[in-house]
């Protein structure tokens, strides 16, 4: 393969879904002293940093990696000598590196281009140099792209006096430079790259590994290049393709993570572009557009606008919390000038939001920020010899512990920063400050942002259109009173629901569809994390400021004259107070949405005059538009409000219009959680729905409701704005400002023309329905509620598309197909079968499925003989993943024994397994799941249950709720629930939407390496959901060396999802599967990884056309239900099922009639059903099968009328490999676990291992040193089984700074004691081990102000013991079930989502302290009082210490001293009268319950403390 | 759904009959009214099934879980307005139905159904009571005229479902009152006329004109129907009863069932049989031939009328009394009936050959009849045997033909339009309900071949909808 940048855009790849995510780190002198010691720290920083890149198929190319420094003047001076260019004084001239074509002749017009460049800016061309590079040991791939590099000298006009002016200069210069270039038609311009260009900093970097950086690069050895500070990056890409323009750091910025509202902040400035101004750069501005470069990443991106913000006169700190700024909204910690900051500046620009973890500088001071949610790591330390390191982790440098003056973390939200000139480290209370300080932003935002809520009411004209007809007019059913609307308004939910979708796609049904429905919701899945919006959400904000913006590079009082909007939903009376608005300059005008039906409706028409109409209103300086299709009647009918959004939103940002009015709807049509989110998404401000008001109106009128409609209106309200902040959530997005406009949707079926006109940036990968179309349907709708002869009905249509009903929306699971497929499976009658693999497969009357659109291409056939057996193939299939506790133990284990008996492999769905199933049952069968799944409750998963796997799947995304998460209500914890998944029964159980100890790609490489370690025989999964970018994704997890990737469809069941994400979220497999395989093997990773597919998978033939896409193993899950008795009664949420499988309740459990034998029968009818398949393509093999897309083709002639544009040709695109590239699975993944710290420990622990004896081993430890003790507990367990060894057999004494997941999954019987420092994971799922962790005996600084653990710490802990003498970072003892733990100090998020287990905190904490926890009990010594405002009191009260407690603590006090020798601790115990008092007991409300029932156990339990 | 746990909570309980003892001695309706806290109470029991089979399994396809939902929720007219959407006559088949619904009922895989035929019943009655069930006239007429023969199930939904699109229906009926199977095979015991009344004065109301006493081919010239309607459906029934081909059928004391429930039914109101026309069960021993349900509706007037005894025969064997594989759930099973008829006395004989009729001069006196059993040949097709030595007699005064209908009667209007018929006999039409005549329709038993009421109502609705279609082009009535 060669490219010289990123592939085109082919088949189902678009390299705008390229994630990155990466170590980012710098090394600085506090006094700005210079040396070349800081450069080769720095170097040695991003070599330590290693393991958080990533190699592709080519294991000598890495993903990029590189150094920013001080501008090197001196080593300049010195090789220009021999260059023959003279350079003037330090600062009177710049230079930079220059990445440029290969090609001689395109290579000299860029130089050319460049040099005419600088003439023209009136500045002076010094010379080129070549840079002397080595490649010698780079990879193939890398040396293959490698452009030509050299150097630019470029001296400063005298005139300049201003160092900043002159960087301004260069800055115009090289924007210009890349316009040009951009726009020539050069062959190669894709090489063509300038990573900086300064006379303050200097950059070197490039498609590297780290260690490679310095052996490419000699000038970095020279012992003349000196420098104070340096910044420095290691590139994890989801993706192989070589491109060295995006290795980092960036011109200003290093950037770990990822911007999840990117597309929507890029159409804001584009916005912003026609009324930025500077008196900086007067005219030149208009030389530097587009602000952003098109094209680049995520992280290239941010760092444009910083460095416009940066030259036109922002400090650092200043711009950088402009972007990324806190989440101050509800942080009453903050004082009042500097929420004012923050509200100020959010009404100049929207942040950009994502995990993030910055690092930035501008030559002379550098500092580094956080996200609001901490979603990345940052550790610093900083020494007596006025010396900072800063990194993803700590110990990427060996420094003396005694010479450690701080060791500490970056906060969420915050910023640390060293100002080199002043020579000091600056706070984030200090910078806030100063900021808040520079202007009077308290008193501008008091005196101009006008609050809503504030103005008076104005009561709206009364409609006169009966509701009724109204109601049919946009479409709503009785099921959306029913389904949607009457859960929403009775109590404020969102309405769960059960079971997979198994209905058309919009594009495909036959009955008119609302335009929301054609798009699917997008979600964040292994790049970036989901956001937990009940837990954690002190980060969330829905609050809007609405009206003209002003220019972002100055300013003034002007800039906050905004109205604030504190929910987007209003009511009938808060549009009104908008329509009739006359304050602050403040006016709006309406538009109206109807069109007259009687004419032919061209939609393009009526945009068009709708655009006109609001242009004119901003003209006429109107500042808000309300959007309205009030007065629908017979005549005329209203266009689809969704399209009219995001017409107008892009016309208006094409014009960089955008920003100057504020947008309102007033419509009929939304009335679900994802119909205001898609409008959010596409950029309308704030939503008027009034005819779900109406709606709601009519159920309290009808009785339905029990309320008073005041009240159903706020639910209904609540229900919504709780539903969007889920929408965003599940993109990893904090505020609604940045998700509006961000586009996070996918379309499915809408035509090239209606997405390039109107939505455009929106991904739609297989075409389809036209505006004509749409227009039709709209039509179609009010026809049907405005016949010419109107029948006397009372009622709305039936809708069905929630449950089947005779006249509503086709569906898949039908009276008809289950009866004929329960039939076949219970008979073992093969006709019957045939019968229901009919109904599912020809869909040619109600085509449903993409796959239903396809055939198969006949070819010469092969005998049926010939073709591998049933019992080959259905070793392939696997079950879906669900738990015992959504499903019930006879059903769960049916599926296993028939599983089993096939060689197939069932799984165990999230929530342990009990270990007696790993005994198999004496006929022979076994009840054990081969795949255990590893999902983010970590419920049950202990090392026990880790080694008793065939596979060990890491659940990143589930079909029917992807980006969400779960909760298993107390209720429903029965005991043998609770003892498989090792908590309290009663006990509330939730899921986090993430999984804590993935954050990033490289967070999940870790726990595939971790989980690779507790069991090297266990094949390695990763469940992914199926959207735009996850082939990306699964390139990024192939190179994290996962061993199979599974590719699941939005359609998937669930025991319980909110309907709008069963419906809405996430794609269907066929665009996943093909997406993956094409994208795997344009990486030439494909051969390294198998490739799984599920979701509604039903008979052969879907099957084969998985296959035929790209899979090569198959997972079915509600067709096994079916098989098994379920008759899609869709109560799986309500332990109700009357067949006896979705349900605890043992009455209806003994109702299962279920046999392994159905589920045989109907995989040997499916594997023969394929064979047939196999035989007529002529293929003998499956294997033969996976990807020949050329055996598939569209089926045009069964297109319904919609959907005749329908174009499959980017699924059925074969990518152009050479023949080397393997496109199935063949080669097994390297782990890297054949010279690992764990063999050494195993070694040594023979003795224990074989004999039971006790082993003492004295270890030194790195960072680099990953998951230590995982392989070690792995092997107890193996042997010993759950109980393991004897306290303390196995005693291991570390010294030095452990690598991440330090003691993961610790068995019983082993004990870590650690002197000195740990990264983020330690202890995570501990199975009874024991870790200790204290600094080093030689550090002199307080323990407890220090950090000595990462974040997510003990994550997942089942249960025994952990002494840390020291500060941890972020969520400590998150979902702990049984740990007992002492600790000195936590960050934000302690004890989230705990379930049992004791925790100690002898110091500060974080904000939000156990939110969502529901057992255990945590003991806070609260030395400051302020502990109740940190604490989330949601789940939890604070009582005082009773006697039983203060044993309890005294025990684990008494332990702490003992291992760790913790002053504090003896303290605490010297004094322990007066301590007890000062202690707050955590207690879960539901927990205390559940512990006064059972009171005798209670003491039990305790009795464990005493010992030791 | 009422309540989650309801089928947990709460048991069938099937609807009640008057006592034996008492019923038997008049033609009064046996079926007893619930209460309407007892139908909320068993509506609670409805799941509210994701995938409802019961909605699934009802040819009307009424929205069962929805109605049961509102019952539940004291709804009751809301209750109405939805089951008014699918079904014309509610009244008639919330008292006779034999409900295929309750045998699709989820519920019923491992419980007994939920009671939905008792619960439509419910929301009738209850809509009756309280003046809900109102005329209602539409608004605008189209001006098209269509007439409707036969006044039976079929004829009035499709009636009906036109009437409401704004066409001007003429219904005919042959019979002095308008009813068809509905007035006079039903026996009144089970069917009320005054129900049928009810009914017909609401659709008198709407405007939908009927003609009694007319024989279409005979009172009325074919070509005039043509000639002053836009469209025509027949919906005239299958009537021509299957005979019994033994030795001594001419004697007398054998009748078809029909001719027997007409009389009674005619009696009933009034009307005067002349001696020699008489069919009177009192003191006579009567055998009713054919298991089926008008021959349960024989036995129950036989008794009525005063029977010394009734036997009833079939020559199938006797069916299972539950489900067998051959009739999986959610399937509409075979299986052995009890009806009310059946509580009230009398035997019921399966596996009986009737061989001859023995008769005393010309009246007959015994029934020779021989056992029989069914094998299957290789190819699985059930092959019958006569059991030797089983022969037998069944002393009766009265016989009963109760074996079915075979198709329509041809003569008249069938004849008269030269319809093509299918292969049974029945009236053949495409898709669109339209028979080999442009502009005629048919539906019911006479497209479909002998049926339950529900059927009928189905068909008649379905081709209310194509003929609707067929006049304006399009159509806004319901299509299943």
């Amino acid at each position: 393969m060669k490219y010289t940048h990123l592939p085109q855009k082919q088949g189902l790849y678009d390299p705008r879904f390229e994630h990155d995510s990466c170590g980012v780190g710098f090394v600085c002198n506090i006094k700005g002293n210079k040396s070349h010691d800081i450069v080769k720290q720095g170097l040695e920083v991003l070599r330590r940093l290693a393991h958080r890149g990533a190699t592709g198929a080519d294991p000598d190319t890495g993903d990029g990696a590189g150094i920013l420094i001080q501008f090197p003047h001196e080593f300049f001076v010195t090789v220009c000598v021999n260059e023959k260019i003279s350079l003037p004084k330090a600062g009177e001239y710049a230079s930079g590196l220059v990445f440029l074509p290969q090609d001689n002749l395109e290579r000299k017009f860029c130089k050319e281009i460049f040099e005419k460049i600088i003439n023209a800016e009136a500045q002076v061309f010094l010379g080129w140099r070549s840079v002397p590079v080595n490649n010698q040991d780079i990879g193939k791939s890398a040396r293959d792209t490698q452009p030509q590099i050299e150097q630019v000298f470029i001296g400063c006009n005298k005139k300049i006096k201003d160092v900043l002016a002159f960087e301004r200069k260069l800055y115009v210069i090289r924007k210009q430079v890349e316009n040009i270039i951009r726009a020539s038609r050069i062959k190669q311009k894709t090489s063509f790259y300038i990573p900086s260009l300064s006379s303050h900093t200097f950059i070197y970097k490039g498609l590297l590994m780290p260690h490679q950086v310095e052996n490419f690069f000699p000038d970095l050895n020279s012992r003349i290049v000196k420098s104070a500070l340096a910044m420095v990056h290691s590139r994890y890409s989801t993706n192989t393709f070589p491109t060295w323009d995006l290795s980092q750091p960036f011109r200003f910025i290093a950037h770990n993570g990822e911007i999840n509202t990117l597309r929507g902040n890029i159409n804001w400035m584009r916005s912003r572009e026609s009324i930025l101004q500077s008196e900086l750069f007067g005219k030149d501005l208009k030389k530097i557009f587009p602000v952003i470069v098109p094209g680049g990443s995520d992280s290239a991106t941010i760092d444009n606008v910083f460095e416009l913000l940066v030259l036109s006169g922002r400090s650092l700190p200043h711009g950088i919390s402009m972007l990324i700024p806190a989440a101050w909204e509800q942080n009453n910690l903050l004082s009042e000038k500097v929420r004012a900051f923050h509200k100020y500046h959010t009404c100049l620009i929207e942040p950009w939001d994502g995990p993030a973890a910055i690092a930035f500088t501008d030559g002379q001071s550098i500092g580094a920020v956080l996200d609001r949610n901490g979603l990345r790591p940052c550790r610093y330390i900083v020494t007596k010899k006025d010396f900072v390191v800063m990194a993803s982790e700590v110990g990427v440098l060996d420094i003396a512990p005694g010479e450690i003056i701080y060791s500490g973390r970056l906060e969420p939200g915050k910023t640390f920063f060293i100002d080199t000139k002043a020579g000091r480290i600056i706070g984030d209370s200090q910078i806030k400050k100063e900021l808040s300080e520079d202007k009077p932003y308290e008193r501008w935002v008091k005196k101009n942002i006008l609050e809503l809520d504030g103005l008076a009411d104005k009561t709206p004209k009364k409609d006169k259109t009966g509701a009724l007809m109204q109601l049919k007019a946009f479409g709503y059913t009785r099921e959306d009173l029913k389904t949607i609307i009457k859960p929403m308004a009775e109590n404020a939910q969102e309405p769960i629901g059960s079971m997979g979708n198994d209905t058309p796609h919009a594009v495909l049904s036959a009955k008119p569809q609302l335009l929301f429905s054609y798009f699917k919701q997008l979600f964040a899945q292994v790049t970036n994390p989901a956001i937990d919006p009940i837990r954690e959400e002190l980060v969330m904000s829905l609050v809007s400021y609405l009206g003209p913006e002003m220019n972002i590079l100055s300013d003034g009082q002007d800039h906050c004259h905004k109205l604030l909007i504190s929910r987007p939903i209003f009511t009938d009376i808060e549009i009104e107070k908008i329509r009739k608005i006359k304050k602050n300059g403040f006016k709006t005008k309406t538009i109206s949405l109807l069109f007259k039906v009687s004419e032919s409706a061209d939609f393009a028409k009526v945009l068009e005059n709708i655009f006109q109409q609001a242009g004119r209103a901003i003209k006429q300086g109107y500042t808000f538009l309300i959007l309205s299709d009030r007065g629908v009647n017979k005549d005329y009918a209203a266009i689809p409000s969704l399209l009219v959004v995001s017409a107008l939103h892009h016309y208006l940002v094409r014009r960089s219009l955008r920003n100057q009015i504020g947008i309102i709807l007033e419509s009929g049509e939304p009335r679900e959680v994802n119909h205001f989110a898609l409008l959010f998404g596409y950029g309308v401000d704030c939503v008027n729905p009034y005819l779900a008001f109406r709606a709601v109106e009519s159920l309290v009128i009808d009785k339905e409701l029990a309320i008073d409609a005041g009240e159903a209106r706020h639910n209904y309200i609540k229900a919504i704005d709780k539903g969007i902040l889920k929408v965003l959530s599940k993109m990893g997005i904090s505020t609604l400002q940045s998700y509006r406009g961000a586009q996070i949707f996918e379309a499915v079926g809408l035509s090239r023309g209606v997405i390039e006109n109107y939505f455009s940036g929106t991904v739609s990968r297989v075409n389809g329905a036209s505006l004509e179309a749409i227009a039709e349907e709209t039509i179609m709708r009010h026809r049907e509620a405005f016949p010419p002869r109107p029948l006397d009905t009372d009622h709305l249509n039936t809708g069905g598309v929630y449950q089947w009903k005779r006249d509503g929306e086709f569906h898949l699971w039908n009276p008809d197909s289950i009866a004929a497929l329960q039939d076949a499976v219970r008979n073992n009658d093969p006709g019957k079968y045939q019968e229901f693999a009919d109904l599912i497969n020809d869909q040619s009357k109600n085509p449903t499925t993409l796959r239903s659109l396809l055939k198969l291409k006949t070819q010469d056939p092969v005998p049926l003989e010939e073709v591998e057996p049933v019992e080959e193939i259905v070793k392939r299939f696997a079950t879906g993943a669900m738990s015992f506790g959504s499903i019930s133990r006879s059903t769960h284990e049916t599926i296993a024994i028939a599983m089993n008996r096939l060689k197939g492999k069932s799984n165990t769905g999230e929530g342990g397994e009990d270990p007696a199933r790993f005994t198999p049952l004496p006929n022979g069968d076994s009840t054990r799941s081969a795949i255990k799944q590893v999902a983010s409750g970590r419920f049950g998963v202990t090392t026990n249950y880790l080694v008793n796997a065939d596979e060990l799947q890491i659940k990143i995304a589930q079909g029917a709720k992807p980006g969400e998460g779960g909760q298993l209500p107390g209720h429903k914890v029965s005991a043998i629930i609770a003892k498989t998944r090792y908590t309290t029964p009663g006990v509330t159980l939730i899921s986090p939407p993430p999984h804590h100890d993935i954050y990033s790609i490289e967070d999940l490489a870790q726990l595939i390496f971790d989980l690779k370690n507790v069991n090297p025989a266990a094949r390695i999964s990763v469940k992914l959901v199926s959207e735009i970018g996850v082939g990306t994704v699964a390139a990024g997890v192939a190179k994290g060396h996962a061993d199979m990737i599974l590719i699941s469809g939005q359609d998937g069941g669930t025991g319980a999802s909110p309907l709008s994400s069963i419906k809405h979220a996430g794609l269907p497999w066929e665009l996943g599967i093909s997406e993956a395989h094409q994208t795997l093997v344009l990486n030439d990773l494909r051969s390294r990884v198998r490739l799984q597919t599920d979701g509604q998978m039903r008979t052969g033939r879907d099957v084969a056309i998985a296959a035929l896409l790209g899979a090569e193993e198959f997972g079915f899950c509600t067709a096994v239900l079916v098989a098994l008795g379920c008759v899609m009664l869709r109560h799986c949420n309500l332990n109700n099922c009357s067949v006896g499988i979705a349900t605890q309740d043992e009455i209806l459990e003994k109702r299962f009639i279920g046999r392994p034998e159905y589920i045989i029968n109907y995989f040997t009818f499916i594997a023969n059903e394929l064979r047939q398949i196999m035989s007529s393509l002529g293929m003998r093999k499956l294997e033969d099968m996976v990807g020949r897309v050329d055996l598939l083709e569209l089926n045009r002639k069964i297109l319904p009328w919609k959907a005749k544009e329908i174009d499959f040709s980017r699924i059925l695109y074969k990518p152009q490999v050479p023949d080397s590239v393997i496109t199935h699975y063949c080669r097994k993944q390297d782990h890297g676990i054949d010279k690992i710290l764990d063999l050494k420990l195993i070694e040594l622990s023979k003795p224990a291992l074989e004999g039971s004896q006790s082993v003492e081993i004295n270890q030194e430890i790195k960072n680099v040193n990953r998951a230590t003790g995982a392989m070690l507990s792995g092997k107890v367990c193996k042997r010993f089984g759950e109980s393991g060894l004897v306290e303390d057999t196995i005693k291991c004494n570390f010294k030095g700074v452990a690598g991440q997941s330090f003691g993961a999954f610790l068995a019983k019987g082993i004990t870590f004691i650690l002197e000195g420092m740990a990264n983020d994971y330690v202890g995570k799922g501990i199975s009874g081990g024991k870790i200790i962790i204290y600094p080093d005996r030689n550090a002199n600084y307080n323990p407890d102000e220090n950090i000595i653990i990462g974040n997510t710490t003990f994550y997942g802990a089942i249960n025994g013991e952990a002494y840390i003498r020291g500060i941890s970072g972020e969520r400590f003892c998150i979902r702990n079930s049984g740990l007992n733990a002492v600790i000195e100090g936590v960050g934000d998020h302690a004890c989230e989502y705990m379930t049992g287990g004791r925790v100690v905190v002898l110091g500060a904490t974080g904000r939000n302290f156990a939110a969502g926890m529901s057992g255990g009990i945590a003991y806070c010594l609260d030395e400051r009082g302020d502990f109740r405002k940190k604490c989330n009191m949601e789940m939890v009260a604070l009582e005082k210490i009773n006697p039983s407690d203060a044993q309890t603590i005294k025990n684990l006090l008494a332990n702490h001293y003992k291992y760790t020798q913790s002053l504090k601790a003896k303290e605490i115990l010297c004094d322990f009268h007066r301590y007890v008092n000062i202690f707050v007991k955590v207690m879960p409300l539901e927990y205390k319950r559940i512990l006064d029932e059972t009171k005798a156990t209670k003491k039990l339990v305790l009795g464990e403390y005493t010992d030791g | 759904m009422g309540d989650v746990k309801g089928f947990l909570k709460v048991k069938r309980q099937a609807g009640a009959y008057r006592p034996v003892c008492e019923r038997v001695k008049d033609f009064g309706e046996v079926n007893l009214l619930r209460s309407e806290s007892q139908s909320k109470e068993q509506s609670s029991r409805c799941m509210d099934c994701g995938t409802p089979f019961c909605h699934s399994g009802c040819p009307i396809g009424n929205y069962i879980p929805e109605w049961n939902d509102l019952v539940f929720h004291n709804q009751w007219e809301k209750a109405f307005s939805l089951l008014r959407a699918t079904n014309n006559l509610p009244e008639i088949t919330g008292r006779i139905c034999p409900v295929p619904c309750e045998f699709a009922c989820v519920l019923g895989i491992n419980d007994d159904p939920v009671t939905i035929r008792e619960n439509e019943l419910g929301i009738i009655e209850h809509a009756f009571k309280n003046g809900i069930v109102k005329p209602r006239i539409p608004k605008k007429r189209t001006g098209k005229k269509i007439a409707v023969v036969g006044s039976g199930p079929a004829g009035l939904a499709c009636a009906d479902q036109l009437n409401s699109a704004g066409h001007s229906v003429v219904v005919f009926e042959r019979d002095d009152a308008i009813g068809g199977i509905l007035r006079y095979g039903i026996p009144e015991f089970k069917l009320e006329k005054k129900i049928i009344e009810r009914r017909i004065r609401i659709l008198e109301k709407e405007g939908i004109k009927f003609k009694t006493r007319v024989n279409m081919g005979f009172d009325y010239k074919v070509n005039e129907l043509e000639d002053e309607f836009d469209a025509v459906c027949l919906a005239c029934g299958s009537r021509v009863p299957r005979d019994l081909h033994i030795e001594g059928r001419n004697l007398s004391g054998i009748h078809f069932a029909m001719d027997y429930l007409i009389q009674s039914n005619k009696r009933i109101k009034g009307e005067k049989i002349p001696a020699d026309k008489l069919l009177d069960a009192k003191n006579k021993r009567v055998v009713v031939i054919g298991g089926g349900d008008t021959g349960a509706d024989c036995v129950g007037v036989a008794h009525r009328q005063g029977a010394s005894c009734v036997i009833q025969i079939e020559i199938m064997p006797k069916p299972p009394g539950c489900r067998t594989k051959d009739y999986p759930w959610p399937k509409y099973p075979l299986l052995l009936k009890f009806s009310t008829s059946h509580e009230e006395g009398g035997e019921r004989d399966w596996s009986v050959l009737t061989k001859k009729f023995i008769g005393a001069g010309e009246k007959v006196k015994k029934l020779s009849c021989v056992r029989v059993e069914f094998k299957k040949d290789i190819q699985g097709c059930p092959l019958m045997r006569e059991v030797a030595g089983s022969e037998f007699e069944i002393e009766t005064d009265l016989a009963i033909l109760a074996l079915g209908f075979l198709h329509p009667d041809k003569k008249g209007i069938i004849d008269e339009l030269k319809l093509d018929l299918d292969q049974k006999g029945n009236v053949k039409t495409g898709n669109n309900f339209m028979t080999s005549k442009k502009g005629v329709f048919a539906c019911g038993d006479m497209r479909r071949g002998q049926s339950l009421i529900v059927w009928a109502i189905s068909e008649g609705r379905k081709a209310a909808y194509h003929i609707d279609r067929y006049l304006m082009g399009w159509s806004m009535l319901p299509q299943l």
